[in-house]
């Protein structure tokens, strides 16, 4: 790919990819977020005053790791100038003697290495990621240190107030140290549970800039793009785990559709109309190779299971070739690991388009009985597309009614309006 | 780092009979342990909420009412003050709690104001 002719540019995203483990060792050694993220920003200062002029390093990453790290001794040797315990003058001391130590151009693959796991950024990773901070602290936070996402484009992304989403920071941050959650990957017993974890923070963040929701479109892409480049280090750095490959593969195979998901006003293109032509066929030939690569492992899982759904429809030639009796089995399999609502709406929806509306409609039906999703409109919605193909024209048109309450994205809305108009016409 | 695990359930739901003696037991046997791996610091069971005394001082005034602080379906009924490694070692200890099962354990570190106060960097932004 061409680099961008902007020197600013291509000094920020070099910088974003390169310094995640930068971030993340420092973190380790100073036992302090902000410290570590005041240091790296400051060789970011330094890369944009001097990488336009002298040129790009040959090894921006061992670069940022020695100037980020300077800055750091820097800043502990004004520290011991004021420190006045002793204690204090002796951990500084021994930190910067730990800092010196870093290796700048260590990389994961040395056999110096006791295992890939020791990689500070999974170490990163799991404590952002950490069951004891708010899901919303999570996400932040992982977007924040690992991401290299500023607050306002995070702020921007969630649709909420700049100085919101810096005090989520500075509290997730204080909680992180004040509590004593550690930073470290978690012993094997904890690691199916914490990973999983992990995973979801990363599906959430995918899923924000996937979803329809209203915001600026740029951002939201750029999600996408965070959520999919952690996911590979993920993979990385765990290639073992098959839930970690089933992500990536769930993300490639639905991003693969994005430039056909929107038609040309903005409107919401829905897949049985999409040009299968624009779909990114490189993507999903690389998500179909994690997933099989996954499967191989048999250990299946929840993300596994939607990978293979998606890929399932990325197979299908045309809409009518979809294998829809394929898919809503693998949604009754992934209902017996996630037995929830939502995963029993969507296998509704295959059984629909396997089976006919009047199957999916007894399914649906016995949801709303049950009285789950009464908020969700996606539920209404659907039970509205399958009264239409019914012909229950008046019913229909109640269950959009229902639906458009809850809906506020404006192409959802857009296309629900189209359809109430139909129902109410025939 | 020290934390307080307190022990949060419904009063009404505590085990009674052959049941209470299964209770003491594990009970016994999670103090045990604790003492063992030689973090115990301090834990007792507190007497029920039916016991309790609140007591405020607004405008000068001491005002002491009947009753526990809140009225809430769990109260507390107990506590461990216990040395652990780290968050996670605290978590663990806690779903070891037979309270854990049908209550709630709250985590809460201890402010040691002994160690080095908060962290070097506020030192140095109070110093400028």
């Amino acid at each position: 790919m061409p680099p961008p002719t902007d020197p600013h540019v291509a000094v920020d995203r070099l910088f974003r990819e390169e310094s995640g483990r930068v971030v993340a060792t420092l973190i380790r050694v100073l036992g302090d977020f902000d410290l570590a993220e005041e240091a790296v920003q400051e060789a970011f200062v330094t890369a944009l005053e001097t990488w336009p002029a002298r040129g790009v390093p040959d090894n921006p990453g061992a670069w940022i790791m020695t100037t980020a790290r300077n800055r750091a001794i820097d800043r502990l040797r004004r520290r011991k100038r004021l420190a006045e315990k002793a204690e204090l003058l002796g951990r500084e001391a021994a930190i910067e003697a730990e800092l010196a130590e870093v290796d700048p151009d260590s990389s994961i693959d040395a056999e110096t290495d006791v295992s890939p796991i020791a990689d500070d950024r999974l170490r990163l990773i799991f404590t952002c990621c950490h069951p004891a901070l708010a899901i919303e602290a999570r996400v932040a936070l992982t977007l924040r240190t690992l991401g290299g996402l500023s607050t306002p484009e995070i702020a921007r992304a969630f649709l909420v107030p700049e100085v919101t989403l810096a005090q989520r920071l500075v509290r997730a941050k204080r909680k992180i140290r004040d509590a004593g959650i550690p930073y470290r990957v978690p012993p094997d017993h904890d690691l199916p549970e914490r990973l999983d974890g992990v995973l979801r923070v990363l599906y959430l963040v995918f899923n924000e800039g996937y979803g329809a929701s209203s915001g600026d479109r740029l951002i939201r892409r750029e999600l996408c793009t965070e959520a999919i480049r952690l996911g590979r280090v993920l993979v990385d750095l765990m290639p073992d785990e098959p839930e970690a490959l089933g992500l990536l593969a769930l993300m490639l195979l639905h991003d693969a559709r994005r430039e056909a998901r929107t038609g040309r006003d903005g409107e919401l293109v829905l897949l049985e109309d999409q040009d299968r032509g624009r779909w990114n066929r490189p993507r999903i030939d690389e998500g179909r190779e994690l997933l099989e690569r996954a499967l191989r492992m048999r250990r299946v899982g929840p993300m596994q299971l939607q990978a293979a759904i998606a890929a399932l429809h990325d197979d299908a030639e045309t809409p009518a070739a979809t294998d829809w009796q394929e898919i809503a089995g693998l949604y009754a399999a992934l209902r017996r690991i996630e037995p929830t609502p939502i995963v029993e709406l969507n296998r509704a929806v295959a059984v629909a388009m396997a089976s006919g509306p009047e199957a999916g409609l007894l399914l649906v039906d016995a949801l709303v009985a049950a009285g789950k999703l009464e908020t969700y409109p996606y539920l209404h919605a659907a039970r509205a597309d399958l009264l239409r193909r019914l012909g229950r024209s008046s019913e229909a048109a109640a269950a959009y009614e229902r639906a458009l309450e809850l809906t506020a994205n404006e192409a959802e809305r857009t296309f629900l309006d189209g359809r109430l108009a139909e129902v109410a016409r025939g | 780092m020290r934390y307080l695990l307190l022990i949060y359930t419904e009063e009404q739901l505590e085990p009674t009979g052959d049941a209470a003696g299964a209770e003491f037991a594990a009970y016994d046997a999670f103090t045990t342990e604790v003492r063992d791996r030689g973090i115990y610091q301090a834990g007792e069971a507190l007497r029920p909420t039916t016991t309790a005394t609140t007591v405020r001082v607004r405008d000068g005034q001491t005002v002491t009412t009947d009753g526990p602080f809140a009225e809430t379906k769990e109260a507390l009924g107990g506590f461990y003050m216990v040395d652990a490694t780290d968050l996670d070692d605290a978590i663990q200890l806690a779903a070891k709690i037979p309270g854990a099962k049908h209550g709630s354990i709250e985590i809460r570190p201890i402010f040691d104001y002994g160690a080095a106060e908060g962290s070097a960097s506020e030192a140095v932004g109070a110093a400028g």
